[in-house]
This record gives structure tokens, C-alpha cells and sequence, in this order.
């Protein structure tokens, strides 16, 4: 039976072998305020592609597959608008990570430079007592440059320019998406939570984690920077 | 393994392709339709999702796209292509995009078709969905409505690309390979427009009226007809018609003298030699044909009844009814451009949508004011369209709209509505918008704004004139843009204009270096008295440091 809502038969388990993780870099300057949508914007373009309906499972294996909705966002403070699935969990989730992310960035008190990065995992269960493991198969990363700008016309000019940038970012990932390389293989019932993220009520993206970091002009960590500021400032 | 695809698979697989073909068709339209999209996921499959992605499917689209399919798939050299163009009121059109799904003879036989072909399709349709909004024609898409509609053409065959101009880019949105064939899809897109854009369609003088043909069917040359992208379910072209007919023999499209804000819909004079009271019925009669029309031009721009300048959704323009024209200028007629005129038109896809219906209302006050009063030298009356929430008047249909703006120099009769008296004279040179900017100067004639405010002021606590001048202005991300209570007699500017015109402010003073230095020297003054103070506290600095290490 084909068509729409299919039933699909899963291939049984087989051992993977070692698979290499496959990462891509993305580069964006922005202004401060640009920060948040301009995340939002590459983190749920990559969802999007990695994100299927639920999983129903059945007898015998088979399964049927649920519809993932769409919706348009526009940025409020860039010139560009995008795609994302339609889960007000995953845009929940997805905000409180770059919300992190965007605070970091302001206190960090450096020039504004850090990195989110998305990671697509695989679950592999281990014996116990040892934890199960975590093999990434996909990391996208995503470099930040807050930049500062002094006046209202700048500010405009940034608009479209990062609005472009942008562009030119979602057309670099449906570039990498179109490449078919590896996805882990549709697993079983019982395998299923360690490929994907059964947790949502409405999509199953791939298991993800988001993590970041800040990093100031010189590559070192930012308490050693404060540590020295303060020295300096004391030693007036 | 077969080398032949089973029997089964082959049917499939052609399955596949044709719902993707006509998938991708309706994805491409419902980018350029000018409005947010936004389909819900559902955890249950609903059986009718194919893909498993929630694309609705637009009834008209999916007749012109097997139209043009002919029970047809696409093969090597049989390439399926849809045309994204725009066309301006003035009837200059000009090829955007071209999307084209090709096949090629590369096959992949080893590929699972009910599994893989099938993921693949759907992965494609989702980089299709974020691409298309990625494109130049997207953002010009977003903005149709007031000089220009944006309008698809579906066709089978050989590509097409020489209308694109020279130097047209192409994006691939990606390829699935297929035991008998690789099936690509790909975007090429004229770049040249990109500059122009908004910039270039807002300085073109005003859509004079409209020609209703634009919206139906016509002959191309290459025999497929180019359609608005728009969307409105269950709409009954065929019914539409005759009126159509009335009303382009209504419709003359003419310019008038008043300065180029104006959006002014003509009539012929014959229907307006009537005296005043009779006006009233001849105006109803005459748009009656027009709110039809206007429900096809309407239905067919999803809130854009854009060249009518008329009520588009996004902006309350101010109507102005002319009674007595004298005849040197033709009747201006107001067009039913009004999306409160379009009840029946059911599910709307979007958000965006529905706000812009809430939007279309013109007042019944302002059809019986107009109607009212008489005048019989060239003058404008003033109805201000409401643009405000659902009326939901029984008059909706008849509503005429929105002629924006008065000519400089049109009398008007003392009885006129109150409002028309605070048209400025001499409107023209009265201070204009400084912007750097060069958008909207559709909307940056100075006396639009001020007409438009006090005009609508009187009737409606509204100021939608902003909305006009919001809709074009690349900052306004939101199309209702209609400040309350705006409206200012002291400065007759609305809220759009001041936000345009104080949007460069000049650098603070702070920042500027003369004032830095002088506190600089200040600083260095207060140095002496600040350490004497920081040695006192030497201990607690100690033991702050201490921690840090």
C-alpha cells in the first residue's frame, strides 16, 4: 500500500559500522538584536529537513508516519523570512537555547564572537553500568559576530544585508540536505528512541542536543579575560 | 536483484511523481501568494497528506497544473516549469522565476522506491518550502498587491528561461535519484529586479484603474494562461464573468490631475451626468458590476486589490467619491475594492489573511455621505475607508473605495463632509517627508498623509492612511498598520510618516568626540580624589582579588 500516511516496513537492525560525523560550519555577522532570529532561522531550517511526522507504530513492524505542518515567520528585525515546522514545542525549545545563547553572547563582555551548534545523535545502548552512548552523525555549527553599529542608517543597511546573508545560508543547507548522505536507518518500535525524539506531541525530529559557546578575541576563556580587566582597572 | 522495476514499484514510483509534480506546484504558488502560510501538523495521519507534509492543496492550482500535465509526467525533455512573473498596473509584465522539475536519464536502480524515492520526494518539498521564500521574488511577492500582482503560468515542455533577462541566477533545490530517471528540481531567477524591487514599483505613478481582464484568463502566446497567485476556495470564476464584462465597459483607466499619490478608479462619464440624489443609485448600479469584479480581482489577489488601489487590504485608503466632474475629468467612481465585499470567500490560508479581511470595511456611513452630498464642480468627497474590523455592513458589497487623495487645486463645496475642508490647499508644498529612503514614494507625497489623517480622522478614529504608507515601507513588517487615534490636526502627519521621518535621527551628542574629550579632562581631574578613596578601601580590594585567584 502506497500513498499518503503509508505504511512503511522498517529494515531490521543491523550492526552500523563506524560512521564519521559530518559537520558543517555557517558563518553570520549581526547586530545584537539580530541574534536570536538569525538562530532561529538556520536552527529551524535544519529541523525542518530533519524532522518527520509520528511514528505509529503497528503489527509486523510496520509503521505509519503522521504530517508535519508548516509555517512562515517573519523577523521583526531582519529583512528575511523562513520556514519552520509547525511545533510550538520544538520553537519553544528552540527559543530557550538561543535565548541562552543570545545572554551569554551579551554578558560575555567580549566582542560579541560565539558558536551554537546543533547536533544530530544516535543512541547506542550500552551494557550496563556503562552509560549509553551518543554518536552524532550530523553537527551543524553555527558562528556568531555581534557587531555594533552607531546609527539608524547602519542599522537599515544591516537589515537587508544579514537578510541576504541569510538567504544565502538556507540555500548552503538545503545544499547539504540534497547531498542524501547518511541518516540512520528507520528503526524499529523498540529502537526508536534512540534515533529519534519521541518526546513531542505533534513532529519527531532526530535525537538533537544544542550547546554554545563564547569565545573573546584573544581564544581564551572568558573568566581569565574579566580576571585581568579587574586587575588592570585595581592597579590604576 | 531486477534490473526492470516491478510492475508494482513502476506504479508507484509514477504515483509519486505525479502527486510530487503537483505538489511542488502548489508549494511555488502559495509562496508568491503574498501571505503567510501555515498548515498544523497533525499526529495521526490524516491519509490524505502526501508526503507526509501538510501542503494544502488549492483547487484552481490543481486544475491548471494537470491542465497542463495532460495526464503527462515529466520525462527527459518533457520538463514541468512554473512561471512566477509580475505584472504592473500599467500592464508591463515581467518574468521573475522560473521553477523547473526535469527529469534526466540518469537512473538509480538500486534505489528503494516506496522507501527511499518516497523520503527523498518528501525532502525535497521541504527545501522547496524554504527556498521559495528565499528568492528575490518572495519579499516582492509579499508586497503585491498596490502597483503590481504577481502571477503564474504552468507549462510542460521545454524550459523557457530567455524572458528572465540576462545574468539570471539558479538555485537547486535538489535532485531524488529514481530507477527511471533523476528527477531535479531548480530555481532560475532574474536578479536585476532585486534592485529595483520595491524601490522601482513604489515610484511608478499610481494604478489608474483597473482592468479587470488582467485577472481572468487570457491567451499567451504560448497558450497558457498566466493566473494571479492567489487563493480563494470555491470561487466561481465562471459566474464572475458577465459581470466583468459590465464592468470593464464601466472602467475607462485614466489619470487625473491630481498629483501621482492618487489612486483614482474612473468611470466613464455617461454613468455620472445624474444628479447627485440619483448618484446614490447609479453609483450602486455601476458597482455592483465592480464589487464583483472586485470579488474576482479580490478572490483572485488574496487582499490585494491592488491595481484598484481600492481598499486593498492592507491599507484604509480614503475614499473619494466625485459627484459633479466637471468634463474635463471623468467621474471618479469608487471600486467596491473591499474585502468585506468578499464574504464568501471561505478558508482563508493564513493568518495574514484574515487579519486583512478584518481590515476591509468600509463604513455605511461613508457611502451614504458620499452619496449625499452634491457637487458640481470637480470636487472629491471624502469616504473614509474604515479598514477597520468587519463591518459586516450589507452595504460591503457596494462599497466603493478608495480614491485616495484630493487634487490640489479641486474645489469643493462648502457643504462638503467636514473632513474635505481640512484638505490642504496647496497640499503639495506643504513640508515634505525627509527620508533617505528612496521607498514608498507612493506614500511620501506629502499631501497624501495629510489628507489622509484628518480625512479619516472624522469618521473613523484611524489614521489608515498609515497603513498605506506602512505597507510599502520595508520596515513595517506588519501590514495593518493603522495607528489609533492618530490622526493630528496641529501636524497633519500620521504615525508612519513621523516614524519614516525621525527614523535617522542625528548621532548623539554624547557620541561625538568633542564632548568625550571634554570629560576626558574631567576624568582625569577627579583622578586624585577617587584613588584617595579606592586606598582607604585597599583591604576589601585585597580580599575581592583573592577570590579571583
Amino acid at each position: 500500500m502506497v500513498g499518503p500516511g503509508r505504511i512503511c516496513r522498517c529494515a531490521p537492525p543491523r550492526a552500523t559500522p563506524a560512521m564519521n560525523c559530518r559537520a558543517e560550519v555557517l558563518e553570520v555577522s549581526v547586530e545584537g538584536r539580530q541574534v536570536e532570529e538569525a538562530m532561529l532561522a538556520v536552527l529551524h531550517t535544519v529541523l525542518l529537513h530533519r524532522s518527520t511526522g509520528k511514528f505509529h507504530y503497528k503489527k509486523e513492524g510496520t509503521y505509519s508516519i503522521g504530517t508535519v505542518g508548516t509555517q512562515d515567520v517573519d523577523c521583526d528585525f531582519i529583512d528575511f523570512a523562513y520556514v519552520r515546522v509547525s511545533s510550538e514545542e520544538l520553537d519553544r525549545a528552540l527559543r530557550k537555547a538561543v535565548g541562552e545563547f543570545k545572554d551569554a553572547l551579551r554578558n560575555s563582555g567580549s566582542d560579541g564572537m560565539g558558536q551554537i551548534s546543533l547536533e544530530f545523535y544516535q543512541k547506542k545502548k550500552s551494557r550496563w553500568p556503562f552509560p549509553d552512548e551518543c554518536i552524532p552523525w550530523e553537527l551543524w555549527t553555527i558562528k556568531v559576530n555581534v557587531v555594533n553599529l552607531a546609527n539608524e542608517q547602519e542599522r537599515q543597511i544591516c537589515r537587508e544585508k544579514v537578510g541576504e546573508k541569510l538567504c544565502e545560508k538556507i540555500i548552503n543547507i538545503v545544499e547539504v540536505m540534497n547531498r542524501h548522505e547518511y541518516l540512520p536507518k528507520m528503526p524499529t518500535q523498540s529502537e526508536v528512541d534512540n534515533v529519534f525524539d519521541t518526546s513531542l506531541k505533534d513532529v519527531q525530529p532526530y535525537l538533537y542536543k544544542i550547546s554554545y559557546q563564547i569565545t573573546d578575541s584573544l581564544g581564551t576563556s572568558v573568566t581569565t579575560t574579566m580576571r585581568r580587566l579587574i586587575k588592570d582597572t585595581l592597579a590604576l | 536483484m531486477d534490473t526492470d522495476l516491478s510492475s508494482q514499484d513502476r506504479k508507484d514510483l509514477d504515483k509519486f511523481i505525479k502527486f510530487f509534480a503537483l505538489k511542488t506546484v502548489q508549494v511555488i504558488v502559495q509562496a508568491r501568494l503574498g501571505e503567510k502560510i501555515c498548515t498544523r501538523s497533525s499526529s495521526s495521519p490524516t491519509g490524505s497528506d502526501w508526503f507526509n507534509l501538510a501542503i494544502k492543496d488549492i483547487p484552481e492550482v490543481t486544475h491548471e497544473a494537470k491542465k497542463a500535465l495532460a495526464g503527462q509526467l515529466p520525462a527527459v525533455g518533457r520538463s514541468m516549469c512554473v512561471e512566477i512573473s509580475l505584472k504592473t498596473s500599467e500592464g508591463d509584465s515581467m518574468e521573475l522565476e522560473i521553477w523547473c522539475l526535469e527529469m534526466n536519464e540518469k537512473c538509480d536502480k538500486e534505489i528503494k522506491v516506496s522507501y527511499t524515492v518516497y523520503n527523498r520526494l518528501s525532502l525535497l518539498l521541504k527545501s522547496l518550502l524554504a527556498i521559495t521564500r528565499v528568492t528575490p521574488a518572495y519579499r516582492l511577492s509579499r508586497k503585491q498587491g498596490h502597483e503590481y500582482v504577481i502571477l503564474y503560468r504552468i507549462y510542460f515542455g521545454e524550459v523557457q528561461l530567455s524572458g528572465l533577462g540576462e545574468g539570471f541566477q539558479t538555485v537547486r533545490v535538489g535532485t531524488v535519484g529514481t530507477p527511471v530517471g533523476t528527477i531535479t528540481l531548480s530555481c532560475a531567477y532574474r536578479i536585476n529586479l532585486a534592485f529595483m524591487s520595491t524601490r522601482q514599483f513604489e515610484r511608478t505613478p499610481p494604478i489608474m484603474g483597473i482592468i479587470i481582464d488582467h485577472f481572468v484568463d487570457r491567451p499567451y502566446p504560448s497558450s497558457s494562461p498566466m493566473h494571479p497567485c492567489n487563493y480563494r476556495a470555491g470561487e466561481d470564476n465562471g459566474a464572475v464573468y458577465p459581470s466583468v464584462e459590465d464592468s470593464q465597459e464601466v472602467c475607462t483607466t485614466s489619470f487625473s490631475t491630481s498629483p501621482p499619490s492618487q489612486c483614482v478608479f474612473t468611470v466613464t462619464k455617461a454613468h455620472f451626468q445624474t444628479p447627485p440624489p440619483v448618484v446614490t443609485d447609479t453609483l450602486k448600479v455601476p458597482v455592483m458590476g465592480l464589487a464583483f469584479s472586485h470579488q474576482l480581482s479580490s478572490s483572485r489577489l488574496s487582499y490585494q486589490p491592488a491595481a484598484l488601489g481600492v481598499g486593498s487590504a492592507d491599507m484604509g485608503y480614503p475614499v473619494l467619491f466625485a459627484g459633479g466632474l466637471n468634463a474635463a475629468h471623468p467621474h471618479q467612481l469608487i471600486g467596491p475594492g473591499k474585502e468585506g465585499g468578499v464574504p464568501p470567500i471561505p478558508s482563508q490560508p493564513a493568518h495574514g489573511t484574515q487579519a486583512d479581511q478584518e481590515r476591509m470595511c468600509t463604513p455605511l456611513d461613508g457611502v451614504h455621505y458620499s452619496a449625499a452630498t452634491p457637487s458640481s464642480s470637480e470636487d472629491t468627497e471624502t469616504v473614509s475607508n474604515s479598514s477597520e474590523g468587519k463591518c459586516g455592513s450589507p452595504h460591503d458589497l457596494l462599497e466603493t473605495i478608495f480614491i485616495r487623495k484630493v487634487g490640489a487645486f479641486v474645489n469643493k463645496p462648502i457643504n462638503q463632509v467636514t473632513m474635505a475642508n481640512l484638505d490642504i490647499p496647496f497640499a503639495m508644498f506643504a513640508p515634505k517627508n525627509v527620508e533617505l529612503e528612496d521607498n514608498d514614494p507612493m506614500v511620501n507625497p506629502p499631501d497624501s498623509p495629510e489628507t489622509e489623517s484628518p480625512l479619516q480622522g472624522s469618521l473613523h478614529s484611524e489614521g489608515s492612511s498609515g497603513s498605506s504608507t506602512g505597507n510599502t515601507h520595508d520596515d513595517f513588517v506588519m501590514i495593518d498598520f493603522k495607528p489609533a487615534f492618530s490622526k493630528d490636526d496641529i501636524l497633519p502627519m500620521d504615525l508612519g510618516t513621523f516614524y519614516r521621518e525621525f527614523q535617522n535621527p542625528p548621532q548623539l551628542s554624547s557620541l561625538s568626540i568633542d564632548i568625550g574629550a571634554q570629560s576626558m579632562a574631567e576624568d582625569l581631574d577627579s583622578l586624585p580624589e577617587k584613588l584617595a578613596v579606592h586606598e582607604k578601601n585597599v583591604k576589601e580590594f585585597d580580599a575581592f582579588v583573592e577570590t579571583l585567584q
